[in-house]
């Protein structure tokens, strides 16, 4: 029988705030245990929470960038469940009415097929604290730091129908929170995090199976390994026979496997009710206008923009855009550099490719725009070759010094002189008789040879049109 | 709506309570009746009635996004039952 | 000098004829006379008060005195008071020292009170009658085998025996005005919203308010008026302005239209206490009030939907007490499950665990529609009784109580029974209005209180008429042999 399988995302974004959502403790990553937590974040008796306005900003930003309605008047609830990173008992955050409701966004996979992806719903939660798991005679150390560092939860319609789906779709989300500001994406220190709701069916069924929720996907990779891994798994059991149990599944990276997570299980009645220490979240038609002239440029329209302004292939303005740093980069070169098409190459090519090479992102390039314009110059203006200008980058790359300097220092500039370039070229002609006579037979693909004989013997530094010139001449009127 | 045992058991499960066996027919007679006492509300029709959570209609305020609080973790862990290098302790978590 | 009110007081200090110390020394004295018999404090808090009184006088020789400088009080135990023990009556929080103080507390020490110490209340302050408390039940001061009511029964006792002149207290569901009602003394809850809940234990958050104990209506206005206004910690803290409470007591009452519930004298109610409140409203009318009947045919419904509220609230408000960060910690927990289970189960007493129980049922999958939202919409509907009511009524009165107080253990083992008896007092709590409770009599040497019930934020009208009652009447004045 041939399978199709189901997926749906809960994606939780940490809000890149200053304090919590619902006290003024920091919410810095990294802190010695338990020194941001007030007592708010404690859940000391008798202490009430305040709702952070930068957190409903950020959520109506959301809104506005997946196209969603905004609910004018959205509640905040208690889940109540018990756990040690879970100081009063229960968590708040926001059930019946979410502050963002129904939205879409287009995703786009490696190949370049777009798809639909319907958004649910997102609402604004609290984060709960850390359980480490280290040995503390036998017990578990609790670390309320994060308690309290606002959340918001993205839930997706069940949409994918695979996992290349479901990391094309996380990583859409993730492009529009880093665009839009709202959050620093940085999945290693938890600010990104990811459940996936699987099931399988058979092709052409209407109706879902039962599904099982993977829990810690926490980076692209393992997501798209996991679910891959639970579909199986789903298919395995119903082909011999067997039911899938509605369950709380996690993913070990480690040993690659998912196994139930029972104790999550045995009392999911979270008793939800509307919170009564907090009112209902009004947000006015004229807020939401405010922050809509505050929106920045959107994936999808800096695309278009980039296309359209810099003339590039819809492909590379799609590369360019992918992120908003490499975005913001391209845009700083362009102020400096002409050539679009080159900086665009040069972004693509050399700098993705060092930058993936070194696990790096563009925040942490080691050459900036500044430095890599100053080289892109050169090019335009001759004084190196694209080739030559790769050493360069390299240099760079070592931290030994800026295009010019290194330039200098390592004697790279173009030979433009066209005597010294034509006397190579005549002692190349001179050498190379068996070749000379193989070109003036109809083998006129030699040239290229002759260019590469008159480079080498330049040292890279003959200009490569120039030389092809003088070449093209000089066997021509042999 | 009337409670059996297995009800109580439930219940104390999810607020994380023992009731002890000794005490289950109590707790089955005095939730009984307060459960009896509250289903008096059946006796009226309240459904085009919204429902009403706050006593005032009032708006969530909202917080300018600053960070106002200091590590007061020494002062707070003192009062704490189970400490150790700045954690709380409980017995081990198994997830 | 103990009989003296707030206001005679004040005067007092202000005008040297005694200091704040010798004051304060005075009520300690009390207290160590009296709290063996009575029960009414948790925590005495000798040594600090004295400092504070220290601190007090010397603003009174500098000029800066307010009319609370050096004035001592009593706080119910549910308010957290920084540095000192704050237990809400429940074991399970008998070793906490609370690291931060409530804005109640921290407003009237700014305003130079000085506290004497915490009061005994029913646990969490659930409970009708004060014998919930994990330090033992409180006794009432005018009859010892009587129950001074709940749940701030301490703070009640506490000013009704003068072991200080005002108290604090809160009034989730007649708190306030029920033990006021029965140990003889005023009691103000006020609008909800207009005094801060932060740091205030809670037990139902929506409907929890903060109030005074006092001898008079008058001694209630000055206290309000520093204790009421905005906090930015208390997302439920209203921004309105607070009026100025002392300056309209003497206004008239000429012409006041007092409106009087059908509902509320009905058969359960003693026909003793129905006379009492003739009597009261008699009064009213000879100073020119009129009285207009009303109907709040919801009123059978309070003690329903607030045992479904209140629970619910109570249920999720005290999850937070797991034997984690502060608070009552089993013995040598097994697993996780035995550390939640066994701490909750030893720290709390019967009647909290009964309201956990209750309220994690009505708000379990497949319930809370019959019960929370049922109730939720049944409380729209009774807060629709009384705005309708006030469209033609400037106050409602009636009784606090069915009867006067009644025995310790007389009720205790019967939930139902003691819950009934709120039954003029918790409809004020569901639709979030001002409540007032001040002597009106005695049935058989036993205080009885009359109920004023305001409109929205009109505390200064019911302090007015309150006062103007206690101009032509010395019910408040009795004080209990002791």
């Amino acid at each position: 029988m041939e399978w199709e399988s189901v997926i749906g995302l809960e994606i939780h974004t940490q809000l890149a705030t200053k304090s919590k959502i619902f006290s003024g403790a920091s919410i810095a990553f990294g802190a010695e245990p338990n020194t941001q937590a007030c007592n708010i974040d404690l859940g000391m008796p008798g202490v009430l929470p305040v709702l952070n306005q930068q957190a409903v900003k950020m959520a109506i930003k959301f809104g506005l960038a997946v196209d969603a309605e905004i609910t004018p008047r959205s509640i905040f609830a208690r889940k109540n469940y018990f756990y040690p990173d879970l100081p009063k008992g229960y968590q708040i955050s926001q059930f019946e009415l979410p502050v963002v409701g129904k939205g879409i966004i287009e995703i786009e996979m490696t190949d370049g097929e777009k798809k639909l992806i319907n958004i649910t719903r997102a609402h604004l939660e609290e984060d709960a604290g850390k359980s480490l798991h280290e040995d503390f005679d036998g017990m578990t150390g609790i670390d309320l730091n994060r308690a309290g560092t606002p959340l918001l939860e993205i839930v997706s319609e069940p949409d994918m129908r695979s996992a290349k789906e479901a990391v094309a779709y996380m990583k859409k989300i993730h492009q529009i929170v880093k665009y839009i500001g709202i959050s620093d994406g940085n999945m290693q220190e938890g600010s990104f995090r990811c459940d996936a709701n699987v099931s399988v069916r058979p092709k052409g069924q209407e109706a879902l199976g039962t599904r099982a929720e993977l829990k810690n996907l926490n980076s692209f990779k393992f997501i798209e390994k996991a679910i891959n891994l639970e579909i199986e798994r789903q298919i395995d059991i119903i082909e011999s026979g067997g039911k899938i149990v509605q369950e709380t599944r996690l993913y070990d990276a480690d040993k690659h496997e998912t196994r139930s997570m029972r104790s999550k299980e045995e009392a999911n009645d979270y008793r939800y009710f509307p919170d009564p220490d907090l009112l209902p979240l009004v947000i006015e038609t004229e807020d939401i206008e405010d922050i809509k002239q505050q929106m920045p440029e959107l994936p999808n329209a800096k695309k278009l923009r980039f296309m359209e302004q810099f003339s590039l292939k819809e492909y590379d303005a799609y590369l360019l855009t992918s992120s908003i740093e490499l975005a913001d980069y391209y845009e700083k070169v362009k102020t400096q550099v002409n050539d679009a098409k080159l900086i665009a190459n040069w972004l693509i090519g050399e700098l993705s490719g060092a930058l993936n090479k070194n696990n790096l992102d563009v925040k942490q390039s080691p050459i900036s725009a500044d430095q890599l314009s100053e080289l892109l110059k050169r090019i335009e203006d001759k004084t190196i070759s694209g080739k030559i200008a790769k050493k360069v980058f390299e240099s760079i790359w070592n931290g030994e010094g800026n295009a010019d300097e290194i330039i200098e220092k390592q004697g790279l500039k173009q030979i433009t002189d066209t005597g010294a370039l034509e006397k190579m070229v005549d002692e190349i002609i001179a050498n190379n008789s068996k070749q000379v006579e193989q070109y003036k037979n109809g083998q006129t693909k030699l040239l290229g040879y002759f260019v590469g004989q008159a480079m080498k013997a330049s040292k890279g530094k003959g200009n490569p049109q120039e030389l092809n010139k003088i070449i093209k001449a000089k066997l021509d009127s042999l | 709506m009337s409670l059996n045992s297995s009800d109580i058991e439930k219940i104390a499960q999810l607020a994380k309570l023992n009731i002890n066996q000794d005490k289950q027919a109590d707790y089955l007679k005095n939730l009984g009746n307060i459960l009896q006492l509250v289903d008096k509300m059946q006796t009226v029709d309240t459904d085009k009635i919204a429902p009403m959570a706050h006593p005032l209609d009032g708006m969530q305020r909202l917080r300018t996004d600053e960070v106002t609080e200091k590590n007061q973790r020494k002062v707070f862990q003192e009062i704490a039952p189970a400490t150790e290098a700045g954690l709380y302790l409980v017995p081990k978590v198994i997830e | 000098m103990h009989k003296k009110s707030l206001t005679e007081l004040s005067e007092g200090l202000k005008q040297g004829q005694y200091s704040s110390v010798e004051l304060t020394q005075y009520f300690i004295d009390r207290i160590n006379t009296y709290q063996p018999t009575l029960n009414a404090l948790i925590t005495v808090t000798e040594e600090s008060a004295l400092q504070e009184a220290k601190q007090a006088d010397e603003l009174i020789k500098s000029g800066d005195a307010g009319d609370l400088t050096g004035i001592p009080i009593i706080h119910k135990d549910i308010f957290c008071t920084k540095g000192i023990k704050t237990t809400c009556a429940s074991k399970m929080l008998d070793n906490f020292i609370a690291p931060y103080s409530s804005t109640v507390t921290q407003n009237l020490e700014s305003a130079g009170m000085v506290m004497l110490g915490k009061a005994n209340m029913d646990e969490f302050a659930m409970g009708s009658s004060n014998e919930t408390s994990y330090y033992g039940a409180v006794k009432n001061p005018w009859q010892l085998d009587k129950v001074p009511g709940g749940s701030s029964g301490g703070s009640a006792a506490a000013v009704a025996a003068k072991l200080a002149p005002v108290s604090t207290g809160t009034d989730t569901g007649g708190s306030i005005r029920q033990p006021a009602a029965l140990c003889g003394v005023t009691g103000l809850k006020p609008t909800y919203g207009r005094i801060s809940r932060f740091g205030m234990i809670a037990f139902a958050s929506s409907l929890d308010q903060a109030g005074t104990f006092t001898s008079s209506a008058e001694d209630a206005a000055k206290l309000l008026q520093v204790m009421a206004g905005f906090d930015e910690r208390d997302s439920t803290s209203i921004d309105k302005p607070v009026p100025d409470y002392s300056a309209t007591l003497n206004d008239s009452v000429a012409g006041l239209k007092i409106g009087l519930p059908k509902q509320y004298f009905d058969p359960g109610l003693d026909p003793l206490m129905a006379e009492k409140i003739e009597q009261a409203l008699d009064a009213y009318k000879k100073m020119g009030a009129s009285i207009i009947d009303i109907d709040l045919p919801h009123t059978d419904q309070s003690i329903p939907v607030y045992y479904v509220v209140a629970p619910a609230e109570c249920s999720s408000n005290l999850s937070r007490f797991d034997g984690v960060r502060y608070g009552y910690r089993c013995q040598q927990p097994k697993d996780l499950d035995d550390l939640y289970k066994r701490s909750r189960s030893e720290g709390f007493g019967e009647e909290v665990k009964r309201r956990i129980m209750i309220g994690a049922y009505t708000l379990s999958a497949g319930y809370y529609d019959a019960y929370y939202i049922k109730a939720q919409k049944l409380r729209r509907l009774i807060s629709e009784d009384f705005k309708q009511a006030f469209s033609k009524v400037d106050v409602i009165m009636g009784p606090v109580t069915p009867t006067t107080a009644f025995n310790i253990g007389e009720k205790l083992d019967d939930p139902v029974s003691m819950y009934l008896s709120d039954i003029y007092t918790i409809a004020v709590n569901l639709a979030g209005l001002p409540g007032l409770s001040i002597p009106a009599g005695f049935i058989d040497d036993m205080p009885m209180g009359l109920q004023l019930i305001g409109n929205y934020f009109e505390e200064g009208k019911l302090l007015n008429i309150a006062h103007q009652y206690q101009q032509v009447t010395d019910f408040h004045r009795q004080t209990p042999n002791l």
